[in-house]
């Protein structure tokens, strides 16, 4: 085994084609267990700890650039306004210290389909920048999970930094684990309106082979709440809208059983989660909007 | 490969480190410092929690060669490490007055009379002297990370809630206590900080 | 690098002295503080895996990858050739020709010959200069299986084609099992339960089942053999009973016992788990044979292979009562999985059996408990054993019953909850007080925590809320549910076992002071018998300064740190020792001083204070004058009542020596559409006869508590029923509770002495963790509705899916 330290970006792109089977390691919270559990001998190790710029974030207009390895830590303290989904779903992650370490880069580069992050992006909407020594490249997320724990990555490319649009409303996360702390997802939904554009996107984690989004149930929403003229009357949404939408995103998972829980199960638990994170960001954003109106 | 870094403000050399070791392994077997704990090696239990640069992670996930050129606190140098941070707060650093003896005074508010030899002629961190007072160790496998996390937490956060203890010390398992004596640990160090900073 | 620092004659982390000084008098009955406390909390107490060597070796356990299977053939020519490998050794190595051990029955082969019975049994040993050299050569070995048909519960146990586990067993109780696949068992017939379920208004019965729970303590296996110049070994170990591994370790290594120097390193607790042996022989064969030290430290993934786990159980219950509440009769059939090889599974059958009636008098009883020889990971000794599992469903009968006859689950338990001078299924009279009732009355009279605490100014804790941090619900589907249970646990070694142990005293002055020394055999594990310790020797000997010797084989046994026993047995053997010290030291004090003071002749004489002092409180003399030069030391064995076997066809005999009471009351938050369980309150009252140290009684209590939450709603070591192989062996999938899972535990404790023990006391470690699954599961039944049979409780059984 090889360790190799880039001391700058461009170091570790041209590592990584000099080396396409190195294993990128930053917080070290996937890689590591696999190397501790010999479950896995890379012949490289390219460190990236040593870049700077991937633990920083830039707020621009419409998205947050966030750099690679920026610890989930820092999410959930720094980013709660711009990217609320993603930061509660931060807060889901393992424990503490993992959270101190662990970022969305690690998320993506492991694809594992019960990452916490990956729910939260599909559901916000996101971009991978992805570079390599060929050049830089945008993969939009819901092209980016190709299949069980792969990506849409080349072999010499690595993850830079996520493009996630910023919150134009309410997001909300939520994660079935069978504990109530440091817990892998059995599985897991994000949602977030998107009130300029009148949409509500979602996420699926650990319901099916791939993070996916539950598109039926969106598009039966985004129907629903425009025939009924729920974006501007901002009222309650009708039960029966909420059941099916709900059905919908159960619908959507296509999973299987483990040791964590059944497939039954889990298509249970989305379709529950979706009906409450409905509910908590339909209230969030009633309330926006009413505040709005005793604004104007 | 070789590494060099910084363990409890001392610098350190390890020489021929298997590209996949551990900074655990290397504190433990390398550096002779084995008071960080070995417990599941996956990230799951939090004993081998020290602080990297200041933050609190689980050493045995960080891969020996990202140490290099930086900062590790463990277990054995928490004692130092709390006694500078005092004595930057007693500096000025912290608004308070210089020096003050206080901290004897908090080790005095004890839960009970200390009988034993326990604590004494060792120079102790609070958050340490607190965890023997209130009965949180046993076994003790899970008491150096859980140290080290919760004197991090009460630096960050002096008058935390009991809600705020248990996310904060959500990543350290122990297997002996049923958390309760850790908990109280927890509150008497920060009562005791409390006091001592009424004090000065 | 500091490594050349150390010494290279003794490893580094040799466990040394602790000292136990006192200001105050520290006896018993105050909350002394651990003397290791201080070593404990700066990182420097020596636990078994963080033992050094100069030029030690690495050794690791090759294990198997299927459950049952001939081995066709080993190779290890290609381990052996690597770089920096040292050693490779298989059965075909082994010294002598004692090569199979056991804590009773001697079926565990030190290295599988030929064929292998579970997932995980060690094949082959390396040792190299580093542990990834090992893992590396390991992997070189070259195993080839023949798969074999897996047993895996009663039925393929039984079935008419099984394959037998232990062919041509000559075991003891071969003779009385009907099945070969069936290790003992244990029927208890008392009264007439037909003609008493005649007599029944109500009967209700229930299948229950438990599933496997792992120890987890967080030290994982781990030691340090060093070979002698003698041709023997020195072994650094965390154990639970030093002496019985040496008398398993010796025979095989061919050597005599005390060629084999064992000491007690730190122990990252045990819980059952360290009763049997893990890595010693291995560590000591490699040693042995590569003439150099040899280090083992289990990783997780192998911890979970490395030791027994809590026997899983089906357990069939059934219960008759009159129209007012009174039990009728009991009927029950426990089965009881062992796995592969036996353990302790005979006494978990006796256990199981002798106290499946639990705290409650019934005297009409037909009851039956098996344990089973399956291809499943080996079970054993694990906190409560034998009395959780019944605990667990008795306890739910108890439920079932109040439902059905419409009356008040406490108050049911209540009247028909056992006395003293009860007598239990076996015969055997409790002979000390058992408030039953009186515990159960504690925990109802308690106030209820307050509703919805998760509600604040800003919404939802979700931190307070079932889910947690993973934010699934803000208080939608939540529903509290209150449950109840009480339970009976043994204490100390039943059956006839000769339980003993030894404690060797010594009383000198050093620097003018009086000092007392102990040292026993004793595994301190966690529990704080070295406080405990400590704290006799000062009541009895009127010292302030005490020296706990760090335990090895050098002194007598002190038998094992279970079963609640060690401040029973070896804290009695302890006081016993210093009695005997006590009545030297007198002598010495008679023969300098006697003809000063009559006194020495006519009074009752205590040591107290560093004195000589009457009865009436008169001092006689320093006991530094006293003693002067002299040193007195006593070793010596003192054991609890003896106790007897039962009777293999009716299961009657006197067969245990002390009982432990415990109750708890759970109050659960369930959110009953996503199926998840938040234990908001846990509180337990407990008889501990006479709490020698206050404060490490209630980490005990709390500790166990713990341990049983986590079987109700989140342990399980899962088996796959095809092919017996673990599907979960880490902390990733194997979750034990955070400290977000655990709620407050408050604890009522009750001091009800028991005359025969020492000062009264009862062993407490295990009762709590009996009583606390069956409330937790209680709770969640009475927040749901459900009947649920099954414990650990997954959210899929909450939601039907």
């Amino acid at each position: 085994m090889d360790f190799l330290r880039p001391a700058s970006w461009e170091e570790a792109l041209a590592a990584k084609a000099e080396h396409p089977t190195a294993v990128p390691i930053a917080g070290g919270t996937d890689v590591m267990v696999e190397i501790n559990f010999d479950h896995r001998r890379p012949e490289y190790l390219l460190d990236l700890n040593r870049i700077g710029d991937l633990t920083e974030w830039e707020v621009g207009g419409e998205s947050v650039r966030l750099g690679a390895s920026v610890p989930y830590t820092a999410i959930m303290e720094s980013l709660r306004t711009e990217l609320p989904g993603l930061a509660l779903a931060s807060h889901t992650v393992a424990s503490p210290q993992i959270r101190n370490r662990g970022g969305v880069g690690g998320n993506l580069g492991t694809a594992s389909p019960a990452g916490d992050a990956h729910p939260a992006l599909l559901a916000a909407g996101a971009e991978v920048e992805a570079e390599s020594v060929r050049g830089s490249r945008m993969i939009p997320i819901d092209a980016f999970y190709t299949g069980v724990k792969r990506n849409a990555l080349a072999p010499d490319e690595l993850i830079r930094a996520v493009h996630i649009r910023k919150a134009d409303g309410p997001q909300q996360y939520s994660k079935v684990g069978t504990r109530n702390a440091m817990v892998i997802a059995v599985c897991a939904f994000g949602l977030a309106l998107h009130p300029e554009s009148r949409t509500v996107r979602t996420g699926i984690g650990s319901a099916a082979p791939t993070p996916v989004r539950a598109e039926a149930a969106e598009d039966f929403l985004n129907a629903a709440l425009e025939e009924g003229g729920f974006w501007e009357s901002g009222k309650i949404i009708t039960p029966s809208v909420a059941k099916q939408f709900a059905e919908l995103a159960s619908g959507a998972c296509n999973p299987i059983d483990d040791v964590r829980g059944t497939a039954r199960y889990r298509r249970h638990a989305v379709g529950i989660m979706a009906r409450r994170t409905l509910g908590w960001t339909w209230e969030q954003y009633r309330g926006t909007a009413r505040t709005l109106e005793g604004a104007a | 490969m070789r590494v060099n870094f910084t363990v409890n403000g001392r610098r350190q050399e390890a020489d021929d480190v298997w590209e996949g070791e551990s900074l655990l392994y290397v504190l433990r077997e390398r550096l002779g410092l084995p008071g960080s704990k070995n417990a599941c090696e996956q990230g799951e239990c939090g004993s081998c929690t020290v602080r990297l640069d200041g933050v609190p992670v689980c050493s045995c996930l960080v891969a020996a060669g990202q140490v290099e050129g930086r900062e590790v606190v463990t277990v054995e140098g928490l004692a130092d490490y709390a006694r500078q941070r005092e004595e930057g707060c007693a500096s000025g650093a912290c608004g308070g007055a210089p020096g003050g003896t206080s901290l004897q005074d908090a080790r005095g508010w004890s839960a009970q009379g200390t009988d034993s030899h326990t604590g004494e002629g060792t120079e102790l961190a609070p958050i340490q002297q607190a965890f023997i007072d209130a009965g949180a160790v046993q076994c003790g496998f899970c008491t150096p990370g859980l140290l080290v996390a919760a004197d991090e937490m009460l630096e960050r956060n002096p008058s935390p809630t009991d809600e705020d203890i248990r996310e904060a010390l959500s990543g350290n398992l122990c297997r002996c206590t049923g958390y309760e004596k850790i908990l109280d640990a927890v509150r008497l160090a920060a009562a005791r900080q409390e006091r001592q900073e009424e004090a000065v | 690098m500091t490594q050349h620092t150390r010494v290279a004659s003794t490893p580094a982390g040799t466990p040394t002295d602790v000292t136990q000084g006192s200001r105050t008098r520290g006896g018993i009955g105050e909350s002394t503080l651990r003397p290791d406390g201080t070593l404990k909390v700066t990182g420097e107490f020596a636990y078994s895996s963080d033992m050094w060597h100069e030029d030690m070796l690495w050794g690791q356990i090759l294990r198997s990858t299927v459950a049952h299977a001939e081995i066709v053939s080993i190779d290890t020519s290609e381990a052996l050739a690597q770089a920096g490998v040292y050693a490779v050794l298989t059965y075909e190595d082994l010294p002598t020709e004692v090569r199979n051990y056991g804590l009773e029955i001697q079926d565990t082969p030190v290295l599988a010959n030929g064929v292998v019975r579970h997932h995980g049994e060690p094949v082959a040993l390396v040792a190299a200069d580093h542990p990834e050299t090992a893992r590396r050569a390991a992997a070189k070995i070259k195993v080839e299986y023949r798969e074999l048909p897996v047993v895996t519960d009663e039925a393929s146990a039984v079935a008419e084609d099984a394959p037998l586990l232990h062919p041509g067993r000559d075991d003891h109780h071969v003779g009385h099992v009907p099945h070969p696949n069936i290790v003992h068992r244990q029927p208890i017939v008392r009264g007439d339960a037909d003609a008493a379920a005649a007599r029944a208004d109500v009967v209700v019965s229930g299948e229950y089942t438990f599933g496997m729970q792992d120890q987890a303590f967080l030290g994982p296996e781990s030691g340090l053999a060093v070979p002698a110049e003698d041709g023997g070994v020195d072994l650094y170990v965390a154990t639970q009973w030093l002496h019985s591994d040496l008398r398993q370790i010796a025979p095989v290594l061919g050597l005599p016992e005390e060629k084999v120097r064992m000491t007690l390193s730190g122990v990252g607790g045990a819980f059952g788990g360290r009763e049997d042996l893990s890595m010693q022989i291995h560590a000591c064969l490699l040693a042995l044979r590569t003439g150099k030290p040899v280090k083992i430290v289990y990783n997780r993934f192998e911890s979970f292979f490395g030791h027994v786990h809590r026997h899983p159980a089906k357990l069939w219950y059934e219960h008759g009562a009159t129209r007012d509440g009174k039990l009728t009769h009991m009927r029950c059939r426990i089965v009881l999985d062992g796995g592969a090889y036996a353990s302790a599974s005979p006494a978990v059958v006796g256990n199981a059996s002798s106290l499946s009636v639990g705290p409650y008098v019934v005297d009409d009883v037909d009851i039956e408990a098996i344990a089973l020889y399956t291809n499943n990971p080996p079970c054993g000794a694990m906190r409560g054993f034998g009395a959780v599992q019944a605990c667990f469903a008795y306890e739910a009968q108890m439920d079932k019953l109040a439902a059905a006859l419409d009356m008040d689950p406490v108050a049911l338990r209540q009247l028909n909850a056992m006395e003293q001078g009860t007598l239990l299924p076996t015969g055997q009279p409790v002979d000390s007080p058992a408030p039953v009732a009186e515990l159960l009355r504690r925990v109802k009279s308690r106030p209820l925590p307050p509703e919805r605490q998760w509600e604040t100014t800003e919404g939802a804790d979700v931190r307070a809320l079932p889910g947690g941090l993973s934010n699934t619900t803000h208080g939608e589907g939540v529903v509290r549910g209150v449950g109840y249970a009480v339970g009976i646990k043994n204490v100390g070694f039943s059956e006839g076992f000769d339980d003993y142990s030894t404690a060797k005293v010594r009383m000198e002055v050093v620097g003018g002071e009086p000092v007392a020394t102990v040292h026993t055999a004793m595994a301190e594990v966690g529990q704080g018998g070295i406080t405990v310790h400590a704290q006799i020797a000062r009541t009895e000997l009127g010292v302030t300064q005490v020296t706990i010797n760090p335990a090895d084989t050098q002194v007598g046994s002190a038998g094992s740190t279970s079963a609640s026993r060690q401040t029973y047995v070896t804290g009695g053997a302890v006081r016993n020792s210093c009695e005997l010290v006590r009545d030297k030291v007198l002598e010495i004090g008679r023969r300098r001083f006697g003809s000063y003071h009559p006194a020495w002749a006519t009074a009752e004489l205590l040591l107290e204070g560093g004195k000589v002092v009457t009865d009436g409180g008169e001092v006689l003399a320093d006991l530094a004058e006293v003693l002067q030069d002299e040193v007195v030391e006593v070793e010596a064995e003192w054991r609890h009542r003896p106790t007897e076997a039962f009777d293999l066809r009716t299961g009657q005999g006197n067969g245990h020596v002390q009982y432990s009471f415990a109750a708890h009351r759970a109050v659960v938050e369930v959110d009953t559409e996503l199926g998840l369980v938040k234990v908001i309150e846990l509180a337990c009252a407990q008889d501990v006869g006479k709490a020698l140290n206050p404060l490490s009684v209630i980490g005990q209590i709390q500790g166990g508590t713990t341990q049983g939450l986590g079987v109700a709603v989140m342990e399980e070591i899962i088996v796959d029923p095809k092919t017996a192989k673990v599907r979960n062996p880490s902390f990733t999938d194997y979750l034990i509770p955070t400290i977000l899972d655990t709620p407050t535990i408050p604890v009522d404790v009750l001091e009800l002495a028991d005359e025969h023990a020492p000062y009264g006391l009862r062993g407490i470690g295990e009762a709590p963790t009996l009583s606390s699954t069956p409330a937790v599961l209680a709770a969640i039944r009475n927040a749901t509705g459900l009947e649920l049979n099954r414990t650990p409780v997954r959210p899929e059984h909450l939601t039907g899916t």
